[in-house]
């Protein structure tokens, strides 16, 4: 056994973590909450550290022989059956720079979340069974090297909101889980159509990714075939990353989810949809995004102003973080959309910093809506006299937001920037104006909740709960190292991303 | 020299039929659920039968009949779906009826019935496997007497059914009369050398063939029977309805197209497609509406239809490669289908014994009365729809990308379309379940251990296929590999030696 199989074992480790914790959950009597909370913990906490492990263990290019993808680990699951040849579906894992840095934010979201739903007392086992089948679909997309499986664990990530919203959710929980399933599923009907094509174009009679990316790059898939079909994974995965105009699930489903929900929805799921981008569309068909990006820069600069700009007149917490997300994914999808090695690094910072930052937002909604049990903004004032731990946590949370330097934001946006003004600078002055907004935005929220005279409804309130504190310090712990010490994850992100197809340096 | 060997499974299921006839006949007191228990060790003792011919040749008898993997996959098939659907049955009918032995005795005939539609590889044999199939289950629909509504479905049933009989011999008759043979071998080689003249008579043929299997099937717009039989019937009976029936349905599909019609396939490929198309449209629309879950089941099995009449179609557009990985994968969604179904259906009578309750409101608060009961029901529906971890994932994935030829392009992507459509309704009765408390007054239940015991071996079969689809992928393509063989040239000759009538071709 090689090392690079050894830590093979290590993907699949974190990848059965949630699925035993899940198995395990099955067997517990649905009353011995704190047995279904303590596997959660414990789950969670498994999950962090292999996480960590395997972000830290990614090698970087270090002069010698440098391959993207490490950690790779396969076995036959069907092959030579019917229209499946050599090799045709495999259990094959493996991550590159992009996928490390989303496992680390899955294992610090869902470790947060699960720490945040600890006080949940309403069918407390079967929330966490859902919830542990989602991080699992979350963590097989990223880890899959194979067609079949990434969809198999990409739609597994999205069946069970619908459970999770309709029944845990709060304020019209029924429309928003039906809206947000429905829409997202139709996205997936145009991944689905896309897969069927690309399997039956390539001829290959496999769906190992990786030799399909190569069938993309040497011309197995012909360039038209690949400009008619980019438009269905794009549209596919843009769905799930907010891409405007089918970003309208988005604040309806955010409004409506439970805390834990909403944090690992906005804070990783969404980052799904731009993987997938990358992985379909940027990797599989080369040819057809290069065609298309302009398209994608146009629909990411709407819509990181339009969320922008929709989030400055909300009343409700969560519909500013929800729009704010659409802006924010906006810019992910710009800095894709430059198909220049620096803006699509900062796309994917951007998918980490607004993983942990907007985790740490609804964190703190939720926090302050289980005591008050209302998220308008008008009803709050003085909560810095009342909460001031609550406040300086969601400032932290709030300035990453705006991209204040030495926080996560800036990092990802920089580098997002500056590979739009060397692409489209147009659409660079209105990400930097979409920016300035997102301060108007904050800081209005600021002023509104967090100072002038105290309403007397919310002196009782009490300040976060230590473990809520402990999640929140997690987060911020990672807001704050990659603003400040940034390299770690620019090197393996930009290491696999200047060997894309396509891609400028 | 005539091999009756090939018959013995069947020779099982129908023996035990009579058996349990006579045992009632004979110990009127009998309990009813006993009798239930023996239907299942017969159909098991049936399916052990039918895996002794696994590792044989493929044997004919006077070449009528064949005994081959695809005929074995069909046998396991009915045996797997009379044992399941006796055990549900077992409390269900003790209430209702005075006597049962006919009930477990015409399951286990209709099962036979669709083996040798499997089987058959004339048209005439297969036509008489269909009407065995059909009148135990026009019986066994209307088998609950005192209750008007399940005779009401039986008669409808009856007059359709006989319509559509009347049909199908119609298309054999035409198809006879160009060919001048009912052998599906010698059929393949006078379509491949008719001549032009005899085109109308042959697609006149093949429409009203198609028909009546349509009907069969509950193709629309041949689909108007199934709602009502399905919501009259008993609810066990519902489930063999859109199991065994519709499975008995496609195999014989799948002889003809692959075999017999193959050769000719410009002249039916067209309306297949067009048939699939309405089919699945049809369903999923009508399916929305309705607010009784047998309806409901009724109306989402015929859009599963639909999606599996891609697969007929595509055996018209591509070759046989094409052809046989299609059919590979049409075997391997039905399994995941029929298992589902089944689940579905074991779930929904644990709970109508308990409430007699059978509409999608009744459903209310499920998962706080009986969480194991909505699960199952959730998994089945979820399978349906396609969603990943179940069958339906796999089965429908390798279905649709099978038949994804460039002529059929339309017809997949709006499978896809509808397979997202469908998903909606299937919401909706989790929302029933899951959403919301359950009615005042009904208190946490417990399910029968019978059926506790049926519905999580079902559902670990749907996860299992669903996860690992290898091991019944790789079944069900030996099975459909036989299909493909194409014996006209040699076997054609030996049966020459067999008693046959009018060979001539006109």
């Amino acid at each position: 056994m090689t090392f690079d199989e050894g830590q093979g074992y290590v993907v699949l480790a974190t990848l059965l973590a949630p699925v035993v914790a899940m198995t395990l959950l099955l067997f517990v009597p649905g009353n011995q909450k704190t047995a279904v909370r303590w596997i959660s913990i414990l789950a969670g906490a498994v999950m962090l550290g292999l996480s960590t492990y395997i972000f830290v263990a990614y090698q970087v290019e270090s002069g010698g022989d440098f391959s993207p993808i490490q950690m790779q680990l396969r076995w036959d699951w069907i092959e030579n059956t019917a229209f499946l040849g050599e090799d045709g579906i495999q259990l094959h894992l493996g991550v590159d720079g992009i996928s490390a840095l989303m496992v680390l934010l899955t294992g610090i979201v869902a470790f947060a979340g699960t720490l945040a739903s600890i006080k949940l007392d309403y069918r407390t086992k079967d929330f966490f069974i859902l919830f542990w089948a989602l991080v699992a679909g979350v963590y097989g997309t990223f880890f899959s090297l194979d067609l079949f499986f990434f969809f198999f664990f990409y739609e597994l990530a999205v069946v069970p909101l619908y459970l999770l919203i309709g029944v845990w959710g709060s304020t019209r929980k029924e429309y928003g889980a039906l809206k947000l399933t429905l829409m997202l599923v139709a996205g997936s009907v145009l991944i689905w159509i896309g897969i069927f094509a690309v399997f039956h174009e390539a001829g290959l009679g496999t769906f190992n990714l990786v030799a399909l990316w190569e069938a993309g790059e040497s011309g197995g898939l012909s360039e038209n075939f690949q400009k008619t079909f980019f438009p269905c994974f794009v549209i596919g995965c843009g769905v799930l990353a907010a891409l405007w105009p089918f970003h309208t699930w988005s604040p309806d489903g955010h409004m409506s989810a439970p805390t834990a929900v909403s944090m690992v929805h906005a804070g990783v799921l969404m980052k799904l949809g731009a993987f997938g981008i990358i992985r379909l569309g940027i990797q599989l068909l080369p040819e057809g995004a290069e065609f298309w990006m302009p398209g994608l820069m146009v629909l990411g600069t709407i819509g990181a102003v339009y969320g922008a700009v929709a989030a400055l007149t909300q009343r409700d917490f969560k519909l500013i973080s929800g729009y704010s997300s659409v802006s924010h994914m906006g810019y992910v999808l710009m800095g894709l959309a430059t198909m220049n090695a620096i803006g699509i690094t900062g796309a994917v910072l951007q998918m980490f910093s607004h993983g942990v930052m907007t985790a740490l937002v609804f964190l703190m909604i939720g926090a302050i809506y289980d005591q008050a049990h209302t998220r308008d903004l008008k009803d709050f004032g003085g909560i810095g006299k009342v909460m001031p731990l609550w406040v300086i946590f969601y400032t932290i949370a709030g300035l990453a937001n705006v991209g204040l330097p030495g926080l996560s934001g800036f990092t990802a946006e920089f580098h997002i920037f500056v590979g739009t003004f060397r692409t489209y600078p147009v659409a660079g002055v209105l990400a930097i104006f979409a920016a300035a907004l997102a301060a108007a935005y904050m800081l209005r929220l600021f002023s509104i909740v967090f100072f002038g005279p105290t309403n007397p409804r919310w002196l009782n309130l009490h300040d976060i709960t230590p473990m809520e504190r402990m999640s929140g310090a997690l987060l911020i712990g990672a807001i704050i190292v990659m603003g400040v010490w940034w390299a770690p994850f620019v090197e393996r992100v930009g290491d696999t991303v200047e060997l894309l197809p396509r891609v400028a340096s | 020299m005539r091999d009756y060997t090939i018959f013995i499974p069947e020779f099982i299921a129908a023996g035990a039929a009579l058996g349990l006839i006579g045992l009632e006949l004979f110990v009127p007191r009998v309990r009813k659920d006993v009798l239930a228990y023996l239907t299942f060790l017969a159909a098991i003792a049936w399916a052990v039968a039918a895996l002794f011919y696994i590792d044989k040749d493929p044997n004919t008898f006077e070449n009528v009949v064949r005994v081959d993997h695809f005929t074995t996959f069909f046998r396991l098939l009915a045996a797997g779906c009379v044992a399941a659907t006796a055990l549900m049955s077992a409390n269900y009918l003790r209430g209702r009826t005075a006597t049962a032995s006919e009930y477990y005795g015409l399951l286990l005939i209709a099962g036979c019935g669709a083996v040798y539609l499997a089987a058959a590889r004339e048209l005439l044999t297969a036509y008489i496997s269909l009407e065995i199939l059909s009148f135990s289950l026009y019986i066994l629909v209307g088998f609950i007497k005192r209750d008007i509504r399940s005779s009401e479905a039986s008669l409808k049933y009856i007059l359709l059914g006989a319509f559509s009989s009347a049909t199908l011999l119609y298309g054999i008759s035409f198809v006879y009369g160009v060919t001048g043979s009912t052998y599906y071998d010698q059929i393949a080689a006078a379509l491949a050398e008719r001549s032009s003249d005899t085109d109308a008579g042959i697609i006149v043929g093949f429409m009203l063939i198609l028909a009546g299997v349509g009907f069969k099937v509950s193709a629309a717009p041949f689909h108007m029977w199934a709602p009502d039989a399905y919501e009259g019937a008993p609810l066990p009976i519902t489930g063999f309805l859109s199991t065994l029936s519709k499975a008995g349905g496609f195999a014989l599909f799948l002889r003809l197209f692959t075999n017999a019609f193959q050769t000719d396939a410009v002249e039916w490929r067209w309306a297949v497609a067009v048939l699939a198309a309405v089919t699945m449209v049809v369903g999923n629309l009508i399916a929305i509406q309705q607010r009784n879950m047998k309806r409901l089941v009724a109306y989402s099995s015929i859009s599963q239809v639909g999606y599996m009449l891609v697969v007929i179609a595509a055996l018209g557009y591509g070759d046989d490669e094409v052809g046989q990985a299609a059919s590979s994968a049409l075997l391997l969604h039905m399994v995941g289908y029929i298992i589902a179904t089944l689940a579905l259906f074991t779930a929904l009578t644990a709970y109508y014994n308990r409430t007699g309750d059978d509409s999608i409101g009744g459903l209310r608060g499920l998962a706080e009365t009986q969480p194991f009961l909505a699960l199952v029901i959730t998994v089945s529906l979820f399978s349906y729809a396609g969603l990943p971890f179940f069958a339906g994932f796999a089965t429908k994935l390798f279905m649709f990308q099978a038949a994804y030829t460039d002529e059929l392009v339309w017809l997949v992507v709006l499978a896809v379309i509808n397979s997202f459509v469908s998903l909606y309704y299937y919401l909706m009765v989790m929302r029933q379940m899951y959403l919301f408390d359950p009615r005042p007054g009904l208190a946490r239940f417990r399910v029968s251990p019978v059926l506790w015991l049926l519905g999580a071996g079902l559902l670990a079969a749907v996860v299992f296929i669903g996860v690992y689809p290898g091991p019944a992928f790789e079944g069900a393509e030996r099975a459909a590999e036989q299909l493909f063989e194409r014996p006209f040239e040699t076997e054609a000759a030996a049966a020459a030696g067999a008693p046959q009538q009018h060979v001539s071709v006109p």
